[in-house]
């Protein structure tokens, strides 16, 4: 599977997404707690660009009238119609078995390692003293 | 916003060129001071100090708060400077009229509110405001856009001048009429404005909202937007039952109803159910000649969205075969959050002699476009 | 098509009061002199929402001759349970009882209702069962009436109409819930309104066809709200029964609340499923009246967009006029389908009828 470089880790702030363009996809690399995730920019529903949506917890209630925010920074809600997607799984909230928005393997990986290749590295020059992250298509 | 886009590489998707009629796009004004040009200096003053008073608790804020900002705006559509969406032609070429290759689309302004007021004088300035503001704001710079004739159907004389005066003028395709007025659409007091929109060659157009005073549900006010959002089928259900069963459509045969922003799902069942119970109660409605399914396939158009989303997306097509597919005209709704996109709303392939009635064909007959 | 074979459940059925008149003996001896001494015994309340001579309110041969129809108890039992061989039949006693606006007056003449169809009717033929008519209004006074009559066993649902003063939903009818779900009876909701507001969300339409026709419609709100608001989820073991809603509106309806419940969830967040995936669960319709497609290939189609055979359930709606003859249920059910409308359905939805 080809290995892209698409940012430093230092690009893309923890509880923030950025948005790069890989072999011609949007993919949205969301930095959650300081680990990488990420997802494609185009939601399942009505292929809404996924990937600027909000940023939030999950709102959950075991009663109506009961109010319980969870796993904040985790959850991403589209721009149009508000679906909730997990960002670590791309999971929808209302249908996690069937509808998904596609998720891509990220890695950290260091410089020099990278340095040694194989890597797809279209705009993003790499030193050795920096960590990189890598999406794999 | 925390969303940045580094400009690695140019966007490579292309744009399909539909060539399609949105019948349903909202303007917006960029701050309630636009309309000032076209109002007069008492109608200004009265905006600045006492301002619009519906039937509802708030003065600026909807009976039911969406779920995103700017009174429920999908969140890609703010422009730069931080005005409202829907308020930079700019913005609505990029992200509307030129992406999709637009042919028309035809205006929905929710602004303004004159339908609403209960000061009527207010609201009939207002109305003529909103209209001289579509187009020269909109029609003029743009004449892929067209105008809807906003009036207050509480205001008869001046509801039917406001018609009269922009007969004729090609940038206003349609009447738009509050569907929640004080009462159901098809009531006889309503009828002269009715007419006058037949007389002058308008259809009407029946847009969700609108504050009537009367509660979302017959059953009472309901606590949530979740509830508020799935009642404006309701609305449509009960416009349909009133204009047939009134007898608008046997008073002024050549009137012409667009239902916008309803939904469509819920019309063949209100077929069925008004036919059936018609044959029992006809005594009750002499004036009726036809079945009111006759009737509703005879003056009613729907527009797609939201679009309907069946479990199986193939019964969608079984819905459109009973409406009839030159009764349907898509629409995107932009930029309100529940809008469709023309490329991924409809999960079913269409023949393609449908398509292009569906997109195009039905709306280009409809508001005379050709 | 006409009731295939005998021992069917009608979930439906109108007895009606001869006038306000026949619950004086049923009122304790407070309420007998204050409603005297008002004349309240010589007021009609019967409701608006339903006027009793409308035709679709009589059937002609359901008529007697010189009374309202639904006042006469042996023809009731001849017509409506002989003449379909039913095994039971529940009886919904549609009054202006549960629309007084004065509480407490609700409360007393629901109470004298129950008590009047215990002597009346079950007392007087086994097959017969009833639903508690309660002073909808007011859910403290619902719930005491609901724990009065539920001790006998007759009693197997509670009765509310459509539309009231809030949406069925809301918190304030919650006791009313909490009553009926501790009892396992469910709450069913007739067609109609007490019309604390206009029928529909336009304002007062003019003619009764457009009011008939807007309880279909009505009944979509009280879904929403009964949903919306965490009903299901605050009493898991609830089941409502919609009566004379026409059925058809069904799927359109589910479709619309799956599709809104998907970008607007956080407003609600205690729902665990799709709305429709609640209304499968705790939702069930009578047949009565059924607002058929033209088609079969149609009603077919309609009956899987529902998918789920339990929520159907026969009643008759005597004698209220919606078929001639027997011709109760549409043509081309399976067999199977029609089993479980006649018989299965009502004896999950109603556990009393088995005890």
């Amino acid at each position: 599977m080809p290995r892209h470089v698409v940012a430093s880790v230092d690009e893309i702030a923890p509880g923030t997404c950025t948005i790069v363009s890989v072999a011609g996809r949007e993919i949205g690399v969301f930095n959650v707690n300081r680990a990488f995730y990420a997802l494609i920019n185009r939601c399942p529903h009505e292929g809404a660009p996924l990937c600027r949506g909000r940023i939030l917890g999950r709102f959950e209630s075991d009663h109506p009238g009961e109010y319980r925010l969870t796993r904040q920074g985790e959850m991403l809600r589209c721009p149009w119609h508000g679906w909730e997607f997990d960002i670590k799984t791309g999971q929808s909230w209302c249908h996690p078995d069937s509808v998904k928005a596609r998720t891509y393997q990220v890695t950290v990986v260091d410089g020099e390692t990278l340095a040694k290749g194989p890597f797809v590295a279209e705009t993003v020059s790499v030193t050795v003293e920096r960590n990189y992250i890598v999406v794999e298509l | 916003m925390n969303v940045t886009v580094l400009d690695r590489q140019p966007d490579t998707e292309t744009q399909s060129q539909l060539g399609f009629v949105d019948c349903d796009v909202h303007p917006y004004t960029k701050s309630s001071a636009d309309l000032d040009p076209f109002l007069s200096e008492r109608w200004r003053e009265h905006r600045r100090t006492i301002g619009a008073r519906s039937r509802s608790p708030f003065s600026n804020a909807p009976n039911y708060p969406r779920m995103s900002p700017g009174t429920g705006m999908r969140m890609d559509s703010w422009p730069e400077d931080g005005s409202h969406p829907g308020s930079d032609l700019g913005l609505m070429r990029a992200q509307l009229l030129d992406a999709f290759g637009v042919a028309y689309g035809m205006m929905m302004p929710l602004l303004g509110r004159g339908g609403d007021e209960r000061n009527v004088e207010f609201g009939a300035a207002l109305c003529a405001a909103a209209n001289d503001w579509q187009a020269a704001a909109w029609c003029d710079p743009e004449p892929r856009l067209k105008a809807s004739v906003q009036i207050t159907t509480e205001y008869t004389e001046a509801a039917i001048k406001e018609i009269e005066k922009r007969a004729g003028d090609r940038r206003f395709t349609q009447v738009m009429i509050p569907p929640r007025g004080l009462e159901p659409l098809g009531r006889r007091r309503y009828w002269p404005i009715l007419e006058a929109c037949a007389a002058n060659g308008f259809p009407i157009a029946l847009h969700l909202g609108g504050t009537s005073g009367h509660p979302s549900t017959g059953g009472g006010w309901p606590s949530f937007y979740h509830e508020e959002h799935p009642s404006y089928p309701q609305s449509k259900e009960a416009l349909v039952t009133s204009l047939v069963i009134e007898g608008v459509f046997e008073h002024i045969p050549s009137l012409r109803v667009v239902l916008v922003e309803g939904g469509f799902a819920w019309l063949p069942s209100l077929s069925w159910r008004l036919d059936k119970h018609y044959k029992r109660l006809r005594a009750e409605v002499p004036h009726l000649k036809q079945l009111p399914s006759e009737y509703i396939r005879d003056h009613i158009w729907v527009s797609t969205q939201p679009i309907e989303e069946p479990e199986r997306p193939q019964d969608l097509l079984a819905t459109f075969e009973w409406i009839g597919w030159d009764r349907i005209m898509f629409s995107t709704d932009y930029p309100h959050w529940d809008q469709d996109d023309p490329r991924y709303a409809i999960k079913v392939p269409i023949p393609e002699v449908e398509r292009q009635k569906l997109f195009r064909g039905n709306a280009m007959a409809f508001y005379g476009l050709d | 098509m006409a009731v295939p074979a005998a021992g069917a459940i009608d979930c439906d059925i109108h007895p009606a009061l001869p006038g306000t008149h026949v619950l004086v003996p049923f009122l304790d001896e407070y309420w007998r002199a204050h409603v005297l001494m008002r004349g309240l015994d010589r007021d009609d309340y019967g409701l608006a929402a339903v006027p009793a001579n409308a035709p679709i309110n009589v059937r002609p041969d359901w008529n007697p001759a010189k009374a309202n129809a639904g006042t006469d108890p042996d023809l009731l039992r001849q017509q409506a349970l002989d003449g379909f061989k039913t095994r039971f039949a529940i009886c919904n006693v549609l009054h202006g009882a549960q629309a007084i606006l004065s509480e407490d007056l609700s409360a007393a003449f629901c109470r004298a209702i129950n008590d009047w169809v215990v002597a009346e009717y079950l007392d007087r033929d086994p097959r017969l069962r009833a639903s508690i008519v309660v002073p909808m209004h007011s859910a403290e006074l619902a719930a005491k009436e609901i724990e009065r009559k539920a001790e006998d066993e007759r009693f197997v649902q509670v009765l509310v109409l459509e539309m009231g003063e809030l949406p069925l939903g809301r918190r304030q009818h919650w006791p009313i819930y909490r009553a009926a779900e501790r009892h396992d009876l469910p709450i069913g909701i007739h067609a109609g309104s007490s019309f604390r507001h206009p029928p529909t969300n336009l304002g007062w339409p003019t003619y009764y066809l457009e009011d008939y026709v807007s309880w279909s419609t009505g009944f979509a709100g009280v879904l929403n709200s009964l949903i919306s608001e965490g009903v299901f989820v605050e009493f898991p073991r609830l089941k409502v029964v919609l009566m004379e809603s026409g059925v058809t509106w069904l799927p359109a309806w589910m479709w619309r609340a799956n599709k809104t419940w998907r970008g607007i969830r956080a407003e609600v967040p205690w729902l665990e499923k799709s709305p429709a995936d609640y209304a499968r669960e705790h939702v069930r319709l009578t047949v009565q009246p059924f607002d058929g497609p033209p088609r079969a290939d149609q009603l077919q189609r309609l009956l899987e967009e529902i998918d789920c055979d339990e929520m159907l359930l026969f009643a008759t709606d005597y004698p209220h006029w919606h078929y001639d003859g027997a011709d109760a249920l549409p043509d081309g059910l399976s067999a199977d389908l029609t089993r479980k409308i006649l018989v299965d359905n009502a004896l999950k939805t109603y556990p009393r009828l088995s005890s």
